[in-house]
Formats: C-alpha cells, structure tokens, sequence
C-alpha cells in the first residue's frame, strides 16, 4: 500500500493545485482588469478558510459516522480518533470541500464584499458542501444519495458540480446583476490566463478522479488499481477532449468562430461532466458525454442573457449543466466489467446496456436530492448575509473597480513612469490618504 | 510653426517614421491611442455574448513643423499610412504660437 499512499499524496497535490492556481487564473483572466484580484483571491481565501473547517469539524461531519444527511462534527473533531495512516485521504478530501466552495465565486465575479464571502464560506462548507459530501463520499449504508437511493457519482458530480453550480444561480439572483450587465462590455481582459488556467484544471483533474478509487474487499487490490486508474485516467482524457470539439462546433454555427474562451471552456465542460461517470463507463460512452456536454454548455452559457440573471463567469451553465449531463448520462452509459474481468466499472448497468431505467432512476433521485439541499440551504445563508451585512460594495467601488475599493490593490501598473512617481512614493515611507490616490480609476474606465 | 497631428493605424507607424525621417524630420511624439471614425469599431463574441467594441487601436504622432514644412510633411504621411480601407485615420494642422527647448532655452525654429 506505500504505492498507494504516495499516488495519493500526488493526488492530493494535483486537486490543491486546481483551486490555486487553476481555478483563479481561469475566472481571473475572464474578469475585468479593475476586479482580477478580488477573483483570484476569492479562491485563495476559500482555501485558507474551508481547509481549516475541514479539519475542525469538516471531515467529521462527512466521515465521522453514520447518517442521512450527515455524521456527528464532534465524533473526529480536529481529527480526533483519526490515525495519522489515515490523514492522506483526509487531505485529499479536503482538497474537494475547497474547490467546490471556490466554484460559486465564478458566478458572483466584480460586486460582492470580500467580509461577505469571508463570512459565506465557512457557512456553505459547513451547511450545504459537507452534508452533501456525506451523502455522496461516504458510503454508510443510510448515507442518502450513495447509500439509500444508490446512485453512482464516481469523484462528485453532485457533491462537487451540481451544487457548485446550484449555490451559484442561488447567489447570482440573491446578489444581483453587475451594473451595466448587458448594456456594456464586459468581455474577459486576459485570455491567456484563462487558457492557462483551463489546461491546469485538467492536468489537476487526473488527481481528481484518478484519486477518487475505491477499493473493493471482493478483489485483489492491485489489480484493481491497475484496471480502475487506467480506465478513469483514460476516460477523464477523452471526454474533455470530445467537449473541446463539441464546444467549439456548437459556437462555430452559432457565432461563426471557433474561439480560445471556446476551448477553455470546453475542457472544464468536458471534465465536469466524466466526473461522476469516470469508473462508470467505457471509452465510448466517455466520448459521447463529453461532446454532449460541450456542445450543450456552449448553448446554455447563453441562456443568463435570454433569463436575465448575472452568472457572470458561467457557474451554472458549465458546472450545473455539465453536472447533469455526466451524472444522468451515467444512467445510460454505466456498463459493468465484461465477465471474466469483474475489476472496474460501473456498479450497474446503464439504459443503454441492458439494465433498463433502474439507473437512470437512481441518478435523477440522487440530483434532485443534491438540487433541493444546494439550492434550498444556499438561499437561507444568501438571504441571511444580504439582510444583515449585505453581499455588494457600493456603486461606486463596483465602478472605479473592487480590486482598489476591497483590497486597496490594482492587479496591472502599466504607465509606470506616471504611476511610481510622485508623493506618497516609495522612500517618504508614508502610506498616503484615501483621498490622494487614484491609480485605479483610469485603469478601470480603460478595461 | 505648425503642430501636425496623424492619427494613423498601428502597423503602418514603421512606413511614416522611416518617410519622415529620410525628409528630415528630427524627432515626434507619439502614443498609443483609441478612438473610432466613421467606422465605429467592431464586435467581439465571448461565450455567446456579442460586445461593441467601439475604440480601435491607433497610434498618434505629434510633430512640430516650420511653416514651409507642414505641407509636406502631411503629404509624406498620408501617402505612407493609406491603405485605401476603412480605417486609415486622419491628419491635421494646427498654429504653434512658440516652442522652447528645454535644456538649453532656445526658442521656436532653433529649438525644433
């Protein structure tokens, strides 16, 4: 089990690496220029503040027990009880609980306080990510999603992506639209960042859903890893390719040019969607649910405008859309291992394969369950944060720029000979007044 | 003295500076600029979402001229940057009352 172990430790690396800096340089590069930091940094922050819970009361609350909707916070607080042998899964896990609350700031992008999301996050870990982890990951037999209707979610297309998706159209009707949303440009200031940040979201993702074995007392351990991490490796690659394609096609005879934002975006749809269908299906239905995804998410990323919410980096219509087509897809598509090679696969047999609507059943039970508990607990933290400390910096900061307003920063310094001269410099050693300084204003009215 | 103003697109800035070096001129200020003419920019498609990009990038040359000069001196930069597309920019002349070098005080034609 050392090879085990040390595959898991890289696995862990690769999934800590898809929040930062994966995820941030993907939404950062997509927002802009005046709000780049406070995007980047809301992942930042999710990672320092949702890795600390985890291990409080986090990890207890998925994994401490049994239970419906979650296990006991106290029974493993702060890792107690817990064995340092098994403190590599915890920390694989805990990679999980802060990507998956640092998906929702894509959808709330230039408008809300950093004190709210400070405060929101360690809320939705606690109330919406870890019950939802517990119903998924941990399969106790009165575990809702995984134990009690069965549905299979290989590496958390429910727990991680539909509720992603879900709390993000729950904050972007709670928070608002941007000011000017659909009246001015609002187009994405830095696409090599975004491209850089998509290819290191999947190289990340092998850790994601190569790491999300396990194993099965029935069969011999190595030649389970051998079978499974194969079929999940080559799986998670060919379905983001195919969403690549599908994406760009679809944007192609709609808007008549195939474009880089296309295939960035393409490759989290695609990955999105073999997420919970990694261990579940062959390379053949690896590829079709990735095109579908692709093609539809580069459909549906269009619908904010025709319904009039600002999901401003497309939460909803990548991770929700995309978290539907793989997990009901895996209705269709899941095949068990041929006879004779019973060591990976899916648990049953898919729409498409023989075993009838069964599965299709279970999968569209264990969404809905995921849908309602995102979408209604979501709703309870968003109201209750607008209420009392309210989620938006004043109009004023939104239009001269949240970055500066926020954080006191501006992400570029490009007219250096005028901006790095001057009091307040430097060597005067002073921080200057608010009122004296204005870097950021031109900057915002240029972007 | 005249201050001749070209507002001229980017990729042909190489052509005018080489023009108006071989005629003499000894030096120009220049910026990057964005504007729009009758053209009124493009479109830009992200995901879907159709955005009016009404500044395009233009390179603007600022240059102080004796009278004699100015003509052609505008002559030698609207033969270089046309291209005959929509687009090509403008050129203009204004009076300069006087110019001053700053390091050593000369004035007007001396300090061009």
């Amino acid at each position: 089990m050392d090879g085990y172990n040390a595959f898991m430790l890289v696995a862990t690396l690769l999934v800590l690496m898809m929040t930062t800096p994966a995820l941030a340089l993907f939404y950062g590069g997509m927002t802009r220029s005046k709000s780049v930091l406070n995007m980047m940094f809301m992942s930042y922050v999710a990672m320092a503040i949702v890795g600390i819970i985890w291990v409080l009361w986090g990890y207890s609350m998925v994994f401490g027990g049994e239970g419906t909707f979650f296990a006991s916070p106290l029974e493993n607080f702060a890792l107690e009880g817990v064995g340092y042998e098994g403190y590599t899964f915890m920390a694989f896990q805990l990679t999980f609980a802060v990507i998956t609350t640092a998906l929702i700031s894509g959808a709330i992008a230039d408008r809300v306080k950093f004190s709210a999301w400070v405060v929101f996050v360690p809320l939705w870990a606690t109330l919406v990510y870890f019950p939802l982890a517990h119903m998924v990951f941990s399969c106790t037999d009165d575990s809702l999603i995984c134990g009690q209707i069965g549905a299979q979610d290989y590496a958390g297309g429910t727990a991680v992506h539909i509720n992603a998706g879900v709390a993000g159209l729950v904050l972007a009707l709670v928070v608002g639209k941007r000011l000017g949303f659909g009246r001015e440009p609002m187009r994405p200031h830095n696409l090599t960042l975004t491209m850089l940040g998509a290819a290191l979201l999947w190289v990340g993702w092998y850790g994601f859903n190569v790491g999300s074995l396990i194993f099965d007392d029935s069969l011999d351990p190595s030649t389970q890893f051998l079978a499974e991490t194969g079929l999940t490796f080559t799986n998670t690659t060919l379905a983001t390719m195919a969403a690549i394609l599908g994406w760009l096609v679809v944007e192609k005879l709609l808007h008549g040019k195939a474009t880089t934002l296309g295939a960035a975006s393409g490759i989290v749809a695609g990955l999105v969607a073999i997420t919970p269908a990694a261990g579940a299906v062959n390379v053949l239905g690896a590829c079709v649910i990735g095109l579908v995804s692709g093609a539809v998410c580069a459909w549906a990323v269009g619908l904010k405008f025709k319904l009039g919410f600002d999901d401003s980096l497309d939460v909803v219509g990548v991770h929700l859309v995309g978290g539907l087509i793989g997990t009901l897809m895996v209705g269709l598509f899941s095949r068990t291992a041929p006879e004779g090679s019973n060591i990976a696969g899916g648990a049953v047999d898919g729409l498409f394969y023989g075993g009838g609507v069964e599965s299709l059943v279970d999968q569209t039970l264990g969404v809905l369950v995921a849908v309602a508990w995102s979408g209604i607990i979501t709703l309870l933290i968003a109201l209750a944060i607008k209420y009392t400390m309210g989620w938006r910096v004043s109009e004023e900061a939104e239009i001269d720029g949240i970055d500066f307003d926020q954080h006191g920063e501006t992400a570029y310094d490009l007219n250096t000979s005028l901006s790095s001269s001057g009091k307040g410099g430097l060597l005067t050693g002073a921080v200057p007044p608010k009122s004296a300084t204005s870097p950021s204003k031109s900057e915002g009215a240029s972007a | 003295m005249k201050l001749v103003t070209a507002v001229i697109k980017p990729h042909k800035w190489e052509d005018v500076r080489e023009a108006l070096e071989t005629f003499g001129v000894t030096g120009m200020t220049v910026s990057e600029v964005s504007g729009y003419g009758r053209q009124k920019g493009h479109t830009e498609v992200y995901r879907g979402a159709e955005y009016d990009i009404a500044l395009v990038p233009k390179i603007r040359i600022e240059i102080v001229v004796e009278d004699d000069d100015a003509e052609d001196v505008l002559g030698i930069i609207v033969k270089t940057a046309q291209t005959g597309r929509i687009g090509d920019g403008k050129v203009w002349l204004s009076p300069v009352e006087s110019v001053v070098r700053v390091r050593t005080g000369d004035r007007d034609a001396a300090a061009i």
